[in-house]
């Protein structure tokens, strides 16, 4: 069915080139006119360089760099659209979101309720859809050769509110003498959200003498400085560091998993492994340009999570997302 | 000096018959470029001020002014602003060790000693140290100067305020030393010679003739370097760390005011929010240090001026 479409869809583009060839000098509004009518009863990523615009993106730092490897990989396709990603946390990209400031919301948490009121009050209505797993990744320094493996214990007692633990020793009487420096996202990331609720039991409660900040790079920056040094942050940032880096497996009570694909997917690396989305404004879903990016999202999903090293959606994961993409068309269409 | 004398009574044809137009013109036209800064100026504290003092309805001016803990996007919230005066005053105590003294045996030696060869090269290298953009000076500090550091055996933190403050100082070198050296070329021949007439060396020529002379002028190059120094940003974002602390220890890292404001104001933080208005709260107390100290300095040049006619 599916390569039937393309086949019509290549065999009209080929059609609308010889007739525009044909008429060389005419006007070619006219054709460009009739291109666009043919091409939305096909699938638009399929057609190939004729869409134009731009299209807002902003939120997660962690899954930023998702939306900008296929907003890279898009342009290769449909150069004449323009995609910006920015950053500035999950929370801050939802405020924008829920505001009509973007076209797409990049988060690394499902949305809050009071989020989901906010986007209500304004009237924007949009569509989940989950792009790839993250196995949220504690890091240590490279010279740290003490530590292999934290229990989710041990890291509340690191992390939790008013915590004066500053020495490796206080985590594990086993671990040297060795100072403890600490490095995390920032208050407004999905990052620090997911892991204060998983880590401390309570979203937003953290001890706050860290060096925090929205950018992983800093964290990355902090923790290969300092032979001490443990941090956090989403699987990718680690992937692209892990030279210098190094993972710490977590042990949930059944013992220690290292992050990984495998143990992101199959839901083992508990409790930091988590499903990232990109919300989509169902106003945006009528123009030709985001439908046609999101459809190329999840179409090549595998190879941008690989690509930019996150750990893809599995078969299921995938089915679902594209089946709500097929419902939001249908619903923009009607 | 010496006007041609006029007789009583013939009062001197120097207006025009009709009025310009154009001089009308000229003469708005720079009445207003005057007026752009002078509005600007009440633009800033306005939109400062404003949400500042909404900011100190929420939160008591005691407990910002008194609180010891800094954690203001946290839950629960703590907004006691001394970590990040800490931070500041640090790190431009720092940069001044450094930017001061250099910045003015600099100018002593361009002004007194250099032969003009040696003054073609320095003159030039100085202005390229100018010139380089603060954001490079807050790698440069990062990547190189923590690591030169721990080298030579400083434990510092990877992020810290020394390097930051280190590094801050080279940034305002050229400042130092050029408005100094210009004050200290406007020191009149006439009172160079006269020591050397009165068989002064040149050290104690440049020591106590020339700089105590110059005086204002060093204090104003100073002035500046601190101002400088307390606004700015890059380098403390990125070398300091951003990480509140009132230890006042250089080798920690800390968190200064200007990299609260730039680490904050990155569109995180919900518009209209108590978190959003403490930008504009640290952004005035900021403005007020800064005021406090521009006035103090002034009082100080205008003390020690000495007026050659």
């Amino acid at each position: 069915m599916h390569a039937d479409a393309r086949t019509i869809a290549r065999a009209a583009l080929l059609l609308l080139l010889l007739v525009t060839l044909a008429g060389c000098g005419g006007d070619g509004r006219d054709s460009d006119d009739a291109a666009g009518g043919e091409t939305t009863t096909a699938p638009t990523s399929e057609s190939g360089g004729d869409l134009s615009g731009r299209i807002q993106a902003d939120g997660s730092s962690t899954v930023g760099p998702y939306t900008t490897a296929a907003a890279e990989a898009f342009r290769g396709v449909e150069p004449g659209v323009q995609v910006t990603v920015g950053v500035s946390g999950t929370g801050g990209g939802f405020e924008r979101f829920c505001r009509g400031e973007t076209d797409l919301s990049n988060a690394s948490r499902a949305i809050k309720d009071e989020e989901i009121a906010a986007c209500k009050k304004e009237g924007i209505e949009y569509v989940e859809f989950q792009v790839a797993n993250d196995a949220l990744t504690v890091v240590a320094n490279t010279e740290n050769d003490w530590a292999t493996c934290l229990t989710v214990e041990q890291l509340k007692k690191i992390w939790k509110t008013g915590s004066k633990v500053g020495n490796w020793n206080q985590v594990d009487a086993s671990f040297p003498d060795q100072e403890l420096k600490l490095f995390g996202p920032g208050t407004d990331s999905g990052t620090f959200d997911y892991f204060t609720d998983e880590i401390n039991g309570e979203e937003g409660a953290s001890r706050s003498d860290y060096g925090a900040s929205e950018d992983d790079n800093v964290i990355v920056q902090g923790v290969t400085g300092e032979k001490g040094g443990l941090g956090y942050f989403g699987f990718s940032y680690f992937e692209e560091n892990q030279d210098s880096l190094k993972a710490l497996e977590i042990d949930a009570g059944e013992g220690c998993i290292a992050p990984s694909v495998e143990t992101a997917q199959d839901g083992t690396y508990k409790p930091l492994s988590r499903p990232l989305f990109v919300y989509a404004k169902k106003a945006s879903f009528k123009r030709p340009e985001v439908e046609a990016f999101i459809k190329y999202l999840l179409d090549n999903e595998t190879q941008i999570a690989e690509s930019s090293q996150y750990v893809p959606l599995t078969d299921e994961q995938l089915t679902k997302a594209k089946s709500d993409y097929e419902a939001a068309i249908e619903e923009a269409k009607a | 000096m010496a006007t041609p004398e006029l007789t009583a009574g013939a009062e001197p044809r120097l207006r025009a018959e009709r009025r310009r137009i154009g001089e009308d013109v000229v003469k708005a036209v720079l009445a207003l470029c005057a007026l752009v800064s002078v509005a600007t100026t009440v633009g800033i504290v306005v939109a400062l001020f404003v949400p500042a003092i909404e900011f100190f309805r929420e939160v008591s001016i005691v407990d910002f002014l008194t609180g010891k803990d800094w954690s203001p996007l946290f839950e629960p919230a703590s907004f006691g602003v001394l970590p990040l005066i800490a931070g500041t005053l640090l790190v431009t105590a720092i940069a001044s060790l450094v930017a001061m003294p250099l910045g003015l045996g600099a100018a002593v030696y361009m002004s007194e000693y250099a032969s003009p060869r040696a003054r073609g090269i320095i003159k030039p290298a100085f202005e390229l140290l100018a010139g380089i953009p603060t954001i490079v000076f807050g790698y440069f500090a990062l990547t190189f100067v923590t690591p030169l550091l721990r080298d030579i055996g400083v434990p510092v933190d990877i992020f810290n305020t020394l390097s930051a403050g280190l590094v801050m100082g080279v940034m305002l070198l050229p400042t130092v030393a050029s408005l100094s050296e210009d004050a200290m070329g406007a020191v009149p021949r006439d009172l160079r010679d006269g020591a050397y007439a009165l068989g002064s060396t040149k050290v104690q020529v440049a020591t106590r003739i020339v700089v105590p002379a110059a005086v204002s002028g060093i204090v104003a190059s100073f002035v500046l370097a601190i101002s400088r120094a307390v606004g700015e940003t890059m380098i403390v974002l990125v070398a300091m760390g951003q990480q509140p602390n009132l230890s006042f220890d250089p080798r920690e890292a800390a968190e200064a005011m200007t990299a609260f404001i730039a680490a904050t104001g990155a569109g995180d933080v919900p518009t209209g929010s108590t978190e959003y208005k403490t930008i504009f709260a640290v952004g005035a107390t900021l403005f007020l240090m800064t005021l406090v100290m521009n006035v103090f300095a002034i009082r100080l040049v205008r003390k020690y001026r000495e007026a050659y006619e």
